[in-house]
């Protein structure tokens, strides 16, 4: 019977049972009288349950195999995500990707972005990634004592910086 | 510029220049935008949030959109500021909210808004008077290039730009626009309206966004999903969405003039006797009153260059406005008061109703 659903934000018995129909997905939510309020579901007009369901990370079986890794960037966890709604930091879309990815499809209208490019940052990453790599394969060939190679490295950072300032400084 | 002397310029939505426009009050664009290798404001620790908001608003300094505009941080502004900033559709009530280690840049003339750690690093808004979602696009979208010029946005090629909650992933977009929707609410359409436009992935809100009431008749509409879709495909969709709205307000406007005219004119006229003559009015039922006489505007009963004023007085009788302009602090029965008296001078200067002048331009 009715009676036995949970509110899926704090756990009371639920009173209020909304079905909502966005992107021709529908959505069903149980909530307590508290928190069908708090959420601002009995004002029709200023509620999107899209946001609740984020909010209270009810997808629709939503896997739990990630529930102990941590983000290694910023220390963030499944349950967190669960608390919050929230990441932690950028890398959390890599570290929780079985996780996220599923819930996507239900929220958006695609999985994959075909929107504007952030060039210019991207080219900055891009040659910051390569002076570290380079750093790194120089620091390893003076290790190993082949000075040739390292000689070829520090050229190599000296011109890719010489670039890239000269760059930056073309209008 | 300082924070008093832009509370004390008229917004872009009061300006009563540019405000010729009828169903879409103002349009408004906003990109979520957070910067590479830092932790999300919500989860970064307070030294983190800080060296965000630094390097963001050093960033920002050094734009043409924000020369000579207003950077302040949140323990900066008092208040009732912050409530006028609100009440402006500035800065949101979450940020209104936040204790420290947040901010906001403003351009001079209002049109261009950055929270700095509100729920991202960066939330971008572009706020136009009138239905211009392509021209807010182009200027959201320049202005968004010159920013990342310097700073690094975190962005993913599969997922776009990355942001603390997965609902505005993507291209972080959401287009709105600030309907009058009269006409459909006296009609008892909203409810359905709403349900269509959920249908079509567009969401409707109330003035003040999330949870807030949809007094004056006044609704946001806004896009729900930002990914899977190019920042253009999203404006095209959003425009169709909201020209489809104004087509059903119109029909719904000739409608009730056509079955219940009398009792049409009725409210208007009512709520004209109202706005002259009361002396308590709270907030929510002055942007009742104010929205039948902006309906009677549209409909030819008062003067054209009317509607700008009733436009203005939208945002003038907001609780942080009015004490604003009474230099103090009120308890709500006296803001009632003064409200009155506000509504009771603007409005001694209107012409009387013309209600045979309906219809005929």
């Amino acid at each position: 019977m009715a009676s036995s659903l949970k509110c899926e934000i704090c756990g009371k018995p639920a009173t209020v049972h909304l079905t909502q129909i966005v992107n021709n997905k529908v959505y069903k939510v149980d909530l307590c009288e508290a928190c069908a309020k708090a959420k601002g579901v009995t004002d029709p007009s200023g509620f999107s349950l899209a946001d609740l369901l984020v909010k209270a990370a009810l997808q629709p079986e939503a896997a739990a195999p990630t529930a102990g890794t941590r983000c290694p960037d910023c220390g963030f966890t499944a349950l967190d995500f669960k608390k919050h709604g929230r990441f932690g930091c950028p890398s959390c879309y890599e570290t929780f990707k079985e996780m996220v990815n599923p819930m996507l499809e239900n929220m958006h209208k695609g999985v994959a972005h075909v929107g504007k490019v952030p060039h210019s940052a991207l080219s900055r990453q891009s040659v910051h990634d390569r002076i570290a790599k380079l750093e790194t394969e120089l620091a390893e060939a003076i290790k190993t004592e082949r000075y040739e190679d390292a000689a070829r490295f520090r050229d190599e950072i000296a011109q890719v910086k010489k670039d890239t300032s000269a760059a930056a400084t073309t209008p | 510029m300082t924070l008093a002397s832009l509370i004390d310029t008229p917004s872009e939505l009061t300006d009563s220049a540019s405000s010729k426009t009828a169903i879409v009050l103002m349009t408004r664009i906003r990109l979520a935008r957070n910067l590479a290798g830092h932790a999300f404001p919500g989860w970064a620790d307070k030294t983190e949030r800080a060296s965000i908001v630094e390097t963001c608003r050093q960033a920002l300094a050094g734009t043409t959109q924000m020369k000579r505009g207003l950077s302040v941080g949140i323990e900066e502004i008092g208040e009732l500021e912050r409530q006028i900033l609100v009440e402006r559709h500035l800065i949101s009530r979450e940020l209104s909210g936040a204790k420290d280690s947040a901010g906001v840049v403003i351009s001079r003339d209002q049109a261009f808004s950055v929270m700095i750690n509100e729920e991202d690093h960066l939330r971008i808004q572009v706020l136009r008077a009138g239905f211009q979602l392509k021209k807010a696009w182009s200027a959201i979208n320049d202005f968004d290039n010159a920013l990342e010029s310097t700073l690094d946005y975190a962005f993913s090629p599969t997922l776009g730009y990355l942001t603390a909650c997965p609902t505005n992933l993507g291209t972080g977009l959401r287009g709105s626009a600030m309907m009058h929707l009269p006409g459909l609410v006296l009609s008892n359409q909203m409810e359905k309206i709403v349900r269509a436009v959920n249908q079509l992935g567009m969401v409707v809100r109330g003035l003040f966004g999330e949870g807030s009431d949809a007094s004056g008749s006044i609704f946001q509409i806004s896009n729900q999903t930002t990914l899977g879709e190019s920042e253009e495909d999203i404006i095209k969709r959003l425009q169709a969405v909201l020209q489809s709205i104004i087509d059903h307000e119109v029909n719904a406007r000739e409608k009730l003039l056509e079955t219940d005219g009398s009792k049409l004119f009725d409210k208007i006229g009512r709520a004209f006797g109202i706005l002259q003559n009361s002396h308590l009015l709270t907030s929510s039922e002055a942007m009742n009153l104010l929205s039948l006489v902006r309906l009677g505007v549209d409909l030819g009963m008062f003067a054209e260059d009317r509607r700008a004023v009733v436009d203005r007085l939208f945002i003038e009788a907001q609780p942080g406005h009015l004490q604003h302009a009474q230099k103090g602090s009120f308890e709500p029965e006296q803001r009632d008061r003064l409200r009155a008296s506000r509504l009771r001078h603007e409005f001694s200067t209107f012409n009387r109703p013309d209600f045979d002048n309906v219809g005929k331009n």
